[in-house]
This record gives C-alpha cells, structure tokens and sequence, in this order.
C-alpha cells in the first residue's frame, strides 16, 4: 500500500547534480579546480553574480586597507566635492569620503542581509521541519500562522516590526528576518512531506532510528539544495528591504554609512546639483542585488533541475 | 529435525481505518519461524504479506494503520506489549528488514560506509572506528569488491545489485535473529536476482539468522525457502513444507498458482498447454465476502463456501490448510 506512493523515485542529492552538471559541460575532470572553471564556463551569467559579490566581500574584509579616509569624519571645507582626487566618488554635504562610505557600506549591508537571511532561514527550518514531519493539527495551525506572515508585503512587515524595535544593527536583523521564516518553512516542509514517504526514510526506521534522528540526520541533509537556492534569492531582498528600512530612517542609525540612508539623506535636496550623492550608493545597491539574483538563477539550476524553466 | 521457534506469531489482525471503510489487511495471521529456517509467505499483490511484515516491525503507518489483536513473540518476548524505546532497540539490531527498491532505499547524501557504520553505533556501543571497520567488514561479506573504497562512495556510485548488497550488509550488520526480507529481488534484473539470493543464503547459514521471505515469486519460494505460508486476502490460507506444497498443494488458490507457472517441459513439448490463470480479482480488503474470500474465483465453490470462513486445519502432517473441500479435492 504505501509501496507505491513512496516509489516517486527521489534521490536528487547535490553530489549528484552535481556529478550529472558536469558530465553534461563534458568533464571527466577530477581536480576540483577544473571542475570550478568548467562550472564557470556552463554558468558565464552565474560566474558573473559570483565575481560580483565577492569583490563586495573582499572589499568588506578589508575595508580598512583600500580606504585612506575616515567614512565618519566630517570635513566642512571639503563638502560635495566633485568625483575625481582625493575623493573618488566624490564627498557628501558634511564632506564625508562617499568612496570610503560605500566601502563600509559593504560590511552594513552584507551583515545585515547575511544575518537576516540566516537568522530567517535556520528558523524557517527549524519550523518546516518540525511542521512537515510531525503534521496533524501542529502542522495545520502553524501554517495558517505562516499564512498571516506571508500576506503582508515583506518591506511592510519588516517596516512595522523594525519600528516597534527600534532602529539598531540587530533590530534590523530581526525585522528582516521574520517575514523570509515563511518562504523557507514552506519550502522545508514541502520537501520533508516528500521525503517522509521515501524508502529510505522507512529503511531508517527499520534500523531502529528515532524520530529525532531521521529528521535531522536523514530529512534535513536532503533539503539543503532547494535551501540554498531559496537563500541566495533571499539575500537580495535582504539587501534591498535594509536599504529600503534605512532609506525610510528605521534601519541602521546615524553615523553608520548604510547605503539606504546615503540615499535617502541625498535623493531630495542634492540629486540635481549633486548627483554623486546618489549615483554611488544606488549603484552599490543595484549591483550587488544584481549579483546575488544572477548566482541564485545560476545556483537553481544546478542545484534544483526540476524547477528548471 | 524440529528447531525451537524465534518467532511466533500469534492472531495478528492489522486494520486500516480509510475513507472507504474498515480494511482488514491482516486478519488472524499466525505463524512460527524457527531458529535457522527460511519461511516463505507468499501471495499476490495487496494479499497483506508487505503488511503483515511491517506490523511485525511496528512500523504500519498509522494512522491510518493499527496492530488491534494479536502477539508477535520474538523469543518469548512479545514485540506488540513493549514501549516503542525498546521497540526501537529491537528493530535493526534483534530484528531487520530489507525492501524491494534498493535503488530509493539509501540515503542520497551520506556514503555507504556512513550508514552501516550509524547502525552499528545505534545499537552497539563502539567507536567510529570500530563501526567503521565493521562497515568495511559487511561490505566485503556481501561480496562486494575493494569494500575499504567501495564504503566511502555514495549509493547513486553503486548499481541496483551493489545498492542491495548494501541495504543487507546494512541490515546484517547487528547480526540480527530475525531477516525479513520484503520482496528483495523483485526490483532486480534476473541474474541479479539469482546472485542476491544466493548472497543470502550463503549468509544466512553462515551467520544461522532466521529470515521471513517476501514474496510473489513461488520460483525464489522453491529456491530458498524450508517453509511456506500462503496468503490470501489477508489471511492464511495455506502451510506447508516447500516440498510438500509444491508436490500436492491443497488450495485451489495454491493450485491455481502452481498452474500459473510455466514450465518448460511444457513449453518444449509437442502438446503446448496454454497456462492456466486464477479467474477473477483479488476482492477488495474493504469489501470483503462473507464466506471464503476466495470463493468468487473458485471452481469447486457452493454454498458452503459462501456461507463461512473455512477454519486453517492440519489436513496431512504439518500441512496446514483453510479450505471446506481439502479433504475430497487432493
């Protein structure tokens, strides 16, 4: 009886795809530094997100050594200087380095997005996990829990509980990562419901496995690559809801250099006779938005083929 | 030369709770497996033999699934009266299965080595190491070549063979008394087949485990086995030694299915026989007849059979069988 339900034939680990990836871009090879420019080469779009947001980390790490200037300090008689010298990127209004501001923007928004995503997804695990295996009437109200987060536009909520907060580094971890628990939950559940059914989760238990251990053990491993996809695409809006939080004064506070509020403290008055002030820190954004939505498509579709367009 | 039982199974009834009504998969199921044996419980598909296995682990799903009478004895002790802790201390370590799908049966993510040796360490008290080593050692009693290398590959490395050969080694690894093995060779190709069963035998007198075969297949039966039940509708029909099952089998049902079997003789020879086959559907479990389920499908039914279940009586020595007509249809 539960034979034939469970004969859906899963088994689609990452070693696998993996594997089957690269035997599709024609590889025998066994180096794993091949194996890297092969998936490079099968993924230039993919390749490209990757460059991107490593050239933002790198340039976070070491924020310290390619900067010459303090992005906190102010500097009156060096205000809304043009890009070009001493300032690349030119200066603000209380003549603050945009460059060296933009640099340690990085670190702002990576940690930022990095946390909440993180912070998001281990409890949207931790949920759908719970909810797909144990189902029954804790999986049913704790959906219609997910249900009520998943309604309200992501910015929205962020927006009211990073007000109720207050506006800190951690506040805004949290307020972020409280509307992506849904996403991730329903995403674990789904496939915890699929794996529950499959044979070697029987097999487990015919070995004499707890509950426990097959959830974490045997469930959980398997549902990594559908989660790295779905975190990837989280991270961008990450990103963009922080500068959206601090665009609207409620996410990072004064003098930390987030580029949400470089925006939103320039786009009114100076975004005719200054357009630095904007240019810079929207492009920051975008760029690095840009870039984890190209690794995320390129990471999907090695890493979930059944989603495949 | 009778050895003492390790597994008695006593009334067993398994039911289902499903929107279409009460099925009764397993209904009054009993049986001994003795220390050493092969014992065979054969039938068709949904006959309740894949049930019956799952209700002697405690793993029917449930709900909608539930063990209501019965007592499963292994080694006096019955496994349906203990808490599921120690239910869980039995299951792999005094009591295994092996299943019919070797290719879903693994985990995808962890190697082959990982899973023996997790077993090992579910139920022995020894180090990575060690589990380790006897997962290398499993490995290479399933025959399977460069086991050291073999054991820290991942099942989608491993062919269907291979993969079965793990889930015994698996299975094996706590030398457990008791093997159910839940239709282990129908997913494979037929030379794999033949060496499977082979692979357990050959362990089976080594290691003196008692197994519990599965199946549809009444060749692997004849193969294998030392005993035979069959099954019908959820209930036992019929028990008996192989040789004296297979040389005057006393069901219809049995009869019906010793005739479904081609035979070469036949086959070769001048006259072609056409195979016999059983007339009519398994009834379903949840709509079953009063009397004989397998009346419908009968040639010697009557009223008789329509009006009660045919009580499971010993018609010659050791054969056991349920039938109103035993006695005259031999």
């Amino acid at each position: 009886m539960p034979r034939s339900i469970r004969a859906s034939g899963w088994g689609h680990s990452m070693a696998e795809t993996y594997g089957r990836e690269l035997r599709r871009a024609g590889a025998d090879a066994n180096s794993p530094v091949r194996r890297l420019v092969l998936l490079l080469r099968r993924y230039p779009l993919g390749a490209a997100g990757a460059f991107i947001l490593t050239v933002f980390v790198l340039a976070a790490i070491f924020a310290d050594a390619i900067t010459w200037l303090d992005p906190l300090r102010t500097n009156a008689p060096e205000k809304l200087m043009v890009p070009g010298g001493k300032h690349w990127f030119g200066s603000d209004v209380m003549g603050r380095d945009i460059y060296s501001r933009i640099v340690f923007g990085a670190r702002i928004s990576l940690a930022v997005s990095l946390g909440a995503t993180t912070l998001g997804s281990v409890l949207g695990v931790a949920v759908g996990l719970a909810s797909g295996y144990l189902g029954g009437t804790f999986d049913l109200c704790v959906q219609r829990v997910m249900d009520v987060l998943q309604a309200l536009p992501l910015l929205v909520l962020a927006l009211v509980t990073s007000a109720a907060l207050g506006p800190s580094l951690t506040n805004t971890v949290i307020a972020i990562a409280i509307p992506m628990i849904p996403a991730s939950a329903r995403v674990i559940r789904s496939n915890t419901l699929a794996l529950r059914e499959a044979a070697f989760i029987e097999a487990a238990q015919v070995q004499g496995m707890s509950e426990w251990r097959i959830a974490i053990r045997h469930i959980l491993p398997n549902t990594v690559a559908p989660l790295i996809v779905l975190a990837t695409a989280q991270l961008g809006s990450a990103i963009l809801t922080e500068a959206s939080l601090s665009f609207l004064g409620l996410g990072i506070p004064e003098p930390a250099p987030s580029w949400g509020r470089m925006l939103s403290e320039s786009a009114a008055e100076y975004m005719r006779t200054a357009p630095w002030l904007v240019i810079f820190p929207g492009a920051a954004i975008s760029l690095m938005v840009f870039g984890t939505n190209l690794l995320g498509d390129a990471l999907r579709d090695i890493l979930d083929p059944r989603q495949r367009g | 030369m009778i050895a003492d039982p390790i597994l008695e199974v006593a009334g067993l009834r398994t039911v289902f709770f499903t929107a279409a009504g009460l099925v009764r998969a397993v209904e009054d199921v009993s049986f001994t497996l003795r220390r050493g044996e092969v014992l065979a419980v054969v039938g068709e598909s949904g006959c309740g033999k894949s049930i019956t296995a799952l209700s002697l682990m405690r793993l029917v799903p449930s709900p909608p699934g539930r063990i209501v009478a019965g007592s499963v004895k292994l080694e006096g002790r019955d496994l349906l009266a203990i808490s599921e802790a120690e239910m869980r201390a039995v299951r792999g370590n005094l009591m295994s299965m092996i299943f019919q799908e070797p290719m879903t049966s693994l985990n995808p993510v962890l190697t082959v080595g990982e899973q023996i040796a997790e077993t090992v360490r579910l139920h022995r008290d020894v180090s990575k190491a060690d589990a380790w080593a006897r997962a290398v050692e499993m490995l290479r009693r399933v025959r399977i070549p460069e086991p050291a290398q073999r054991a820290k590959e991942y099942p989608h490395q491993l062919s269907g063979g291979m993969r079965q050969r793990a889930m015994i080694a698996i299975a094996l690894a706590c030398d457990p008394k008791v093997l159910i093995a839940d239709e282990p060779t129908t997913a494979l190709d037929v030379t794999i087949q033949a060496q499977i069963l082979d692979l357990m035998l050959q362990l089976q007198q080594e290691s003196g485990t008692s197994v519990l075969l599965i199946t549809h297949d009444l060749g692997v039966v004849a193969e294998t086995a030392q005993r035979v039940v069959v099954m019908y509708a959820g209930r036992k029909i019929e028990e008996a030694s192989v040789e004296d099952l297979f040389a005057r089998p006393m069901h219809p049902y049995t009869h019906g299915l010793m005739r479904s079997i081609p035979h070469l003789a036949a086959m070769s020879g001048a006259v072609a026989e056409r195979l016999q086959e059983i007339p009519g559907m398994v009834p379903a479990l949840s709509n079953l007849p009063g009397g004989c389920a397998f009346a419908a499908r009968c040639g010697h039914a009557d009223a008789a059979c329509a009006a009660g279940v045919p009580p499971l009586e010993e018609r010659r020595p050791d054969h056991y069988v349920a039938c109103w007509h035993a006695g005259t249809l031999v």
